[in-house]
This record gives C-alpha cells, sequence and structure tokens, in this order.
C-alpha cells in the first residue's frame, strides 16, 4: 500500500522496507488520519519539527512531496515526505530521486507518542540522531520552545527570502502585503530580529538549546517589543500585527481562539453587551479605519451581515474583522463566506475540544508551508498577543482575580489569569472554555433589561430629550426598547415626572453603588458598571485610568488610549451609554443580592457621580416636562384649527345639500 | 427572464442599469428613459387618490413591437424598470411581480450596508447576482 500511494503520488516507485513500512504506517497512525484520508496536519508539523531540520528543508520536503500542491497531506504525500526527511537527515538533497535511495528512517526527536521510533531498525550513520532519540524525553520540555524556534526561523527566514512559491490565490498581492508587513514588523522586530538572527547562523539543533535557555527572555522581550508596536497602531492595524492568520483555502478562513479574544474586546469597545447588535454606522467608522477601500469593505459587509438587518452581531462582526484582517494581509475576498467563517461555525467552534485548538498553530505552520510568510508572521503574531496577554495577566492577576470571578463578562480574563503561566498550549486550552461560558452574558444582559423595563413602566410619554444626552444612532436593541417599553428604559434612570418606582430604582441603584464602594474588590464588573455612569458625566477623568487596568487586560496596555478615546467618544457622542449603566445597575442589583461581595468602584468618584446623576437626571426630566407641554400647546392649537376647519366644511355641506334640495324638484321636472 | 434590468434614483438618474449584452445596450437605455415618463404619470395619478399605500408594482408601464416594460416604484421614489422579450409570452404578472420582490429586497440589502451611500451606484456583488439569475441566458 505504501508503495502504491508513494507511486500515486510522484509517478515513481518508491521503495519501502519492511523496517519503512511499519515505521511509516506507525507515524501515519500518529497522524491521526481523518476519514478522507487527509492527515491531522497539526500533527504532521510536529513530527516535521522533531525531525529537527531546518525549515527550508521541511518546506522543501512539504513541496516536493506533493503536499503544498494539494493543501494537504494524503496518504501518499506522507509517505513520500517521510522518505524525503531520512534523506535531508542523511544529507541527501531533498529531491524526488532521493527517495529512491536506500535511506535510514527518518529520525523525529521529543515525538509525544512515539510509535517505533525508539526501535532499532536503524541503519548506521545515525549516532548523532540516536543520541537525539535517547534524549527524547527532555525534548520533550523542548517542543514548545522548538515550535516558537522555528516560527521565528520562519518569520525571520520568509522575511528575508520570500522563496515562499506563488500561492495560487495571490501572486501579485504578496508584494504589496509583504512590503507593507516587513516595514511593520522591522518596527516591531528590531529587538526579537537580533535574537532570530543569531539563532539562524547555528543549525537547527544548537539553535534549538540556545532558544530553550533564552525563550523566557524571548518571552519577556516579545510582549515589550509587541506593545510599543501597539502604541503606534490603530486598532484593526495592530491586529494585523497581531495574528492574523493562516491562510489555506479553510484554514485562513478560521478564526483562532486569540483572534476570537482580540474581535472580543474589539466588539467590546464598541458595544459591551456581546449579545445585542452593533449598528451598521458605528461599525463603518469602525471598519474604515482599517483603511480598506470602500468597495472592499463594502463586499465585507455583504459577507458577513448574514441576517441582512444593518447591524453586525458577535458572530458577525468577527466574521468581518477577520475577512478585514485577511484582506490587510493580502488575501483575496472570497466571493461567498467560507464555512469556516459563518456564524454558526463560530459557535460550534467554541466547543471544539483543546487538543485541535492547541495544534492550530501548527497547522498553521505546516499546511501554508506552501505560503508561508504572511502565516508564519501570523503565527507568531498569534503567539505575540497570547503573549502579551498573559505578560498583563499576570501583572494584574492580584488585584483582578476576584473581581473576574464573578463577572460573567470578564470570564475570558479570568480564564486567562489561570493560564497565565508561560506555557502558550495553555491559554488555547483556557479561552475555550471561556468562549461556552461567552454565551451567558447574553442572557443576563437580557434579563436586565426586561427588569429595567419593568421596574419602569409607567411613563406614557417617549422623551426625546434624552436622546440628546445619549446621542448615539439609534441602536437596534435600543429602537426596540424603545417600542416595548418605551421610556420604560430610560426612565429608568430619567424618572418620567408620574412614575414613583423610578426614584426609589435608582436611589436603590444609588445606594447600590455607595454599597458597593465597600469592598474594594470586584473591581472588574465596576468598570463598565462606572464606565457609564462616568460617561454620562462626561466629567470624571478620574475613572478613565481604572478603566485602563480592566481594559489593558484583554490587550496590550497601549490599546487603552485609544479604546478610552474611543469610550470617551462614545460616552460623549452616542447616547447609549446611559443606557447600559441602567442594565448593568439593575443586573448588579439583583446580583448584589445574590452574591454577598458586591461590586466596587472607585469610591469617592461613585458618590458623586450618583449625585450628580440625580441632579442631570432632575433636569432632563424638567426639560422633558417642558416640551411636553410644548408639543402640548401646539397639537392643542392644531386641534382646535381643525375643528375650526371641521365646522366650515360642516356648514358648507349643509348650505350644499339644501341647495340640493331645491333643486332636485327642477331637475326631477 | 428580463432582457434589461435598471434601477433608477429618485431624481431620475440610473444607479444600477444592465441589459444582456449581445445586443445594442443602448436602445435598452433609451428604452428606460422613456419608461421614466410613464413611471412619473403612473405615480402622479396614484398619489391624488387619498389612500396613502400606493401600489408599488406599477405593472406594463407599455409595450413596444419588440419589448414589454414593466415598473415598480418603492416609497422611496427608487423606480425600478424590467424590459423583456415580447416573444417571451409565457412571463405572467406574478412572475414579474416576483421578480420585482426580489429585486426591491436585494436592493434593500445593499441599502442596509453602511459602506453604500444612498444615491452612488450599487456596486454589491450580490445585487449582480440576483440581477443575472434575472437576465436571459444567452448562448
Amino acid at each position: 500500500m505504501e508503495q502504491e500511494s508513494g507511486a500515486a503520488s510522484t509517478g515513481t516507485f518508491i521503495p519501502l522496507n519492511e523496517h519503512e513500512q511499519r515505521y511509516y504506517s506507525g507515524l501515519h497512525g500518529l497522524c491521526q488520519a481523518d476519514t478522507s484520508g487527509k492527515l491531522s496536519s497539526g500533527k504532521v508539523a510536529e513530527l516535521f519539527k522533531a525531525s529537527q531540520l531546518p525549515p527550508e528543508s521541511l518546506h522543501k520536503v512539504t513541496e516536493v512531496c506533493g503536499a503544498k500542491r494539494l493543501g494537504y497531506f494524503g496518504t501518499p504525500q506522507f509517505y513520500v515526505a517521510l522518505k524525503l526527511l531520512a534523506a535531508a537527515q542523511s544529507g541527501l538533497p531533498v529531491r524526488l530521486e532521493s527517495v529512491t535511495a536506500n535511506l535510514p528512517l527518518p529520525r523525529f526527536v521529543g515525538l509525544k507518542n512515539e510509535p517505533e521510533m525508539r526501535y532499532p531498525a536503524v541503519p548506521p550513520g545515525i549516532d548523532t540522531q540516536g543520541a537525539q532519540c535517547g534524549s527524547a524525553p527532555t525534548s520533550v520540555s523542548w517542543t514548545p520552545a522548538d515550535r516558537s524556534t522555528f516560527r521565528h526561523l520562519e518569520a525571520n527566514v520568509d522575511k528575508k527570502e520570500p522563496w515562499s512559491p506563488p500561492r495560487s490565490p495571490c501572486n501579485s498581492p504578496p508584494g504589496s502585503p509583504l512590503t507593507y508587513r516587513s516595514y511593520q514588523y522591522s518596527k516591531q522586530r528590531n529587538g526579537v530580529d537580533s535574537q532570530i538572527t543569531y539563532e539562524s547562523k547555528h543549525s537547527s539543533r544548537p539553535i534549538v538549546q540556545l532558544e530553550q535557555h533564552s525563550s523566557p527572555s524571548n518571552y519577556g522581550t516579545k510582549p515589550t517589543v509587541e506593545q510599543q508596536a501597539m502604541a503606534r497602531a490603530s486598532s484593526v492595524e495592530r491586529l494585523d500585527q497581531q495574528g492574523l492568520v493562516d491562510y489555506t483555502d479553510d484554514d485562513p478562513w478560521r478564526i483562532t481562539e486569540e483572534q476570537l479574544e482580540y474581535y472580543t474586546n474589539q466588539f467590546k469597545t464598541l458595544q459591551p453587551d456581546l449579545g445585542a447588535l452593533i449598528l451598521g454606522a458605528v461599525a463603518k467608522n469602525f471598519f474604515t479605519k482599517s483603511k480598506l477601500p470602500i468597495p472592499e469593505l463594502s463586499h465585507i459587509w455583504e459577507l458577513s451581515d448574514v441576517d441582512r438587518d444593518g447591524a453586525l452581531t458577535f458572530s458577525e462582526f468577527c466574521t468581518a474583522f477577520h475577512l478585514i484582517v485577511a484582506r490587510k494581509n493580502g488575501y483575496p475576498l472570497p466571493e461567498s463566506l467560507p464555512p469556516t467563517l459563518r456564524p454558526g461555525f463560530m459557535q460550534s467552534e467554541e466547543d471544539i475540544p483543546d487538543t485541535p485548538e492547541n495544534a492550530e498553530p501548527l497547522i498553521v505552520f505546516e499546511d501554508t508551508e506552501p505560503r508561508p510568510s504572511q502565516m508564519d508572521r501570523g503565527i507568531i503574531e498569534r503567539l505575540q498577543p497570547g503573549l502579551t496577554i498573559i505578560t498583563q495577566d499576570m501583572k494584574e492577576e492580584s488585584s483582578k482575580q476576584d473581581a473576574s470571578v464573578q463577572r460573567a463578562g470578564t470570564q475570558e480574563k479570568q480564564a486567562l489569569q489561570l493560564g497565565a503561566f508561560p506555557e502558550r498550549p495553555e491559554p488555547p486550552q483556557d479561552l475555550d472554555p471561556q468562549m461556552r461560558t461567552k454565551t451567558r452574558p447574553r442572557s443576563y444582559s437580557s434579563t436586565s433589561i426586561e427588569d429595567a423595563m419593568k421596574k419602569a413602566e409607567e411613563p406614557p410619554t417617549p422623551p426625546p430629550r434624552p436622546q440628546k444626552t445619549h446621542s448615539r444612532a439609534s441602536s437596534l436593541d435600543l429602537n426596540k426598547l424603545f417600542q416595548q417599553g418605551a421610556p420604560g428604559v430610560k426612565s429608568g434612570w430619567l424618572l418620567p415626572p408620574p412614575a414613583l418606582p423610578p426614584r426609589p430604582s435608582t436611589s436603590q441603584v444609588s445606594h447600590f453603588i455607595n454599597v458597593s464602594e465597600v469592598p474594594p474588590q470586584n473591581k472588574v464588573k465596576q468598570p463598565n458598571f462606572a464606565d457609564f455612569s462616568h460617561f454620562r458625566e462626561e466629567e470624571e477623568s478620574s475613572v478613565k485610568p481604572e478603566e485602563q487596568s480592566p481594559r489593558s487586560r484583554f490587550g496590550p496596555g497601549t490599546e487603552d488610549p485609544t479604546n478610552q478615546s474611543k469610550q470617551d467618544a462614545i460616552g460623549s457622542s452616542h447616547g447609549q451609554a446611559p443606557q447600559k449603566p441602567v442594565r448593568r445597575k439593575y443586573h448588579p442589583e439583583s446580583q448584589n443580592l445574590e452574591t454577598p461581595p458586591p461590586p466596587a468602584v472607585s469610591f469617592p468618584p461613585a458618590a458623586k457621580a450618583t449625585q450628580k446623576l440625580l441632579s442631570k437626571q432632575k433636569r432632563e426630566i424638567q426639560m422633558a416636562i417642558r416640551k411636553n407641554k410644548e408639543t402640548n400647546a401646539v397639537l392643542t392649537r392644531l386641534n382646535s384649527e381643525l375643528q375650526q376647519q371641521l365646522k366650515v366644511v360642516h356648514q358648507e355641506r349643509v348650505t350644499l345639500e339644501s341647495q340640493l334640495e331645491i333643486l332636485r324638484p327642477l331637475a326631477s321636472t | 427572464m428580463a432582457v434589461c434590468i435598471a434601477v433608477i434614483a429618485k431624481e431620475n438618474y440610473p444607479l444600477y442599469i444592465r441589459s444582456v449584452p449581445t445586443q445594442n445596450e443602448l436602445k435598452f437605455h433609451y428604452t428606460v428613459h422613456t419608461s421614466l415618463d410613464v413611471v412619473e404619470e403612473k405615480i402622479s395619478a396614484v398619489g391624488k387618490s387619498l389612500g396613502d399605500q400606493r401600489e408599488l408594482y406599477l405593472g406594463l408601464l407599455y409595450p413596444t413591437e419588440d419589448y414589454k416594460v414593466y415598473g415598480y416604484v418603492t416609497n422611496s421614489k427608487v423606480k425600478f424598470v424590467i424590459v423583456v422579450d415580447s416573444s417571451n409570452t409565457s412571463l405572467r404578472d406574478n412572475e414579474i411581480r416576483s421578480m420585482f420582490r426580489k429585486l426591491h429586497n436585494s436592493f434593500t440589502d445593499v441599502m442596509c450596508n453602511p459602506f453604500h451611500n444612498p444615491g452612488d451606484s450599487i456596486q454589491s456583488k450580490a445585487f449582480d447576482g440576483i440581477v443575472s439569475g434575472m437576465m436571459v441566458q444567452t448562448g
């Protein structure tokens, strides 16, 4: 079978002796072929890396064996690849002709589930490799470092030698995106480049050793470099550097955990409620920052707004963001939405078990060997945010841990804190449970909205005035709220004239706020809570530094200024912010009742905030009253005028009828 | 199957016009342009009645010897015009209506796109797809 498969792929007859057959079939089983015969590219990637060949060789192997052409490793490609690996390890050139030679078995170091690896079947000349096998146990610990090494090497190699063979999708774009990216990266990676170049000078094995020692320092330097890079870019551009993706036919369109997290953060800056929608106008402003041409953005919108409602749900937003990122990295926009980007897929993807997620970066690396450059950068970039997040989490762990436990929305942070060990495989795993639990915040927000509506239903008049204060373009969900409960939500904190209940509710809220000030914990929940109350004030600049800290947990620290500016803009220009605190306030109310430690916020600002809140509410109510009176007057005037007209018309009608009656006898005759 | 489909803005300039390419396209443009007069007339006539809901589908605007022209107006005075080959007599009114409905839905989707400014020509690929589906399949 192996021989036939070898023949199928290369057209040449590849002799495999018994040992090789056994070994290869073992490795084949190790790589977890799925039903279609394709091998798990993650496992293949691991295997290739474990072969400890320089990355150029690995690329060549992939290319020669035909997997690059196909985009995956089928059985024949796999066997050919193994043969080529053996050839490369023996020092033969990686060519199809090499596979016909009588080669030793390829050696793989650090495979987690080694099949017959340790078994002798060892032709001579593999002493060093045998030594590696002996040290396989220790090398297992190297594999994380190996991966990083290889990735960095890849990035460096591909940057310097864009030998990456023409990828079928984009031949021309690689030119410009490469330059674009290299420009960006040159700034980012100056610190890291030196290390990379240093490493690339040596053979793979010493590099691995170096990497192992220097890996802690790498982790340290990379985040800082990354943070500096973040400071410069806008949020969307930052995302490009951070990491996008793998760009094979399906994998490039698959959103990784880190990307998903980043998208979530971005979504939250626009719309803190994950279950709510982002308006078209808001999304337009946001995506326009990506500096893509408008027709492309228009096309992206068409692709991602699946329910065609003019607004983006969270999954639609992720899709759109992902497409933008892909486009910025030079990939042409698909004509139709790739299946992996469909919102339904996104939801199911969150439940994917951990190991595939772990293997995800490897998949990217391997499958896209044919199209390595952007992907490798993507891998590195994806690593970086993970690292930055980890480091920042470690910084803020102490202050935020309790808060994060309670807050539904911050379960991601919690998981990050849990995974705040310098192990890259950890965060993806931990992100999975967070993703699964992400759906919960939606239910919370909806129930809080209902509570808010129930609590204040009396006010009949939809106060147009309040809209001035929260002047954000009408968001769909708010519109629904207005229609349903109308003034319900707003009156919740606006205190429309006839409604008494809202008053106590707001006072309750303020009471809770004061109460919540006491425990200095659970700051995480508060920031959003406090955000909007402070936004309503639009005066508390002191709050913003506090908001920074929870915000920074998500992304690089320098993301905060832009986030803050966005929040400021949102707070000042959009009216939705004030609604959000209503919901959240009611929500913490219920939560406070349930969970003893109430959320805390900056105490003095919160106290002042509530007082100012009340006075502002009063002012607004008075304004609303005035406006209502005016409209009343106008309407009564109109009414009286219409009544007059009605009378006139009546009289005319009467006269006409009387004339008719007079004329009728004449007409009949 | 339509021979030419056009979307005309409120100010009577074309937002989108596409015809079967084999023939003299200018003729279709002219036909659409003249049909606008008929559309205007129909709109103004209906507007005199007190009903606030005007029928969107205008029906057959006018037949030429070669073609039939159907019209449809939205509430925002955007006009859709479909030119159909007269020899294709099997097209019933309902089918034309459904074509207009599809056009209208697709147009709404285009409008919902925040990156589309009202008044710009329509460059949506989805819209193009819908229109292609409706056009005569030549060749």
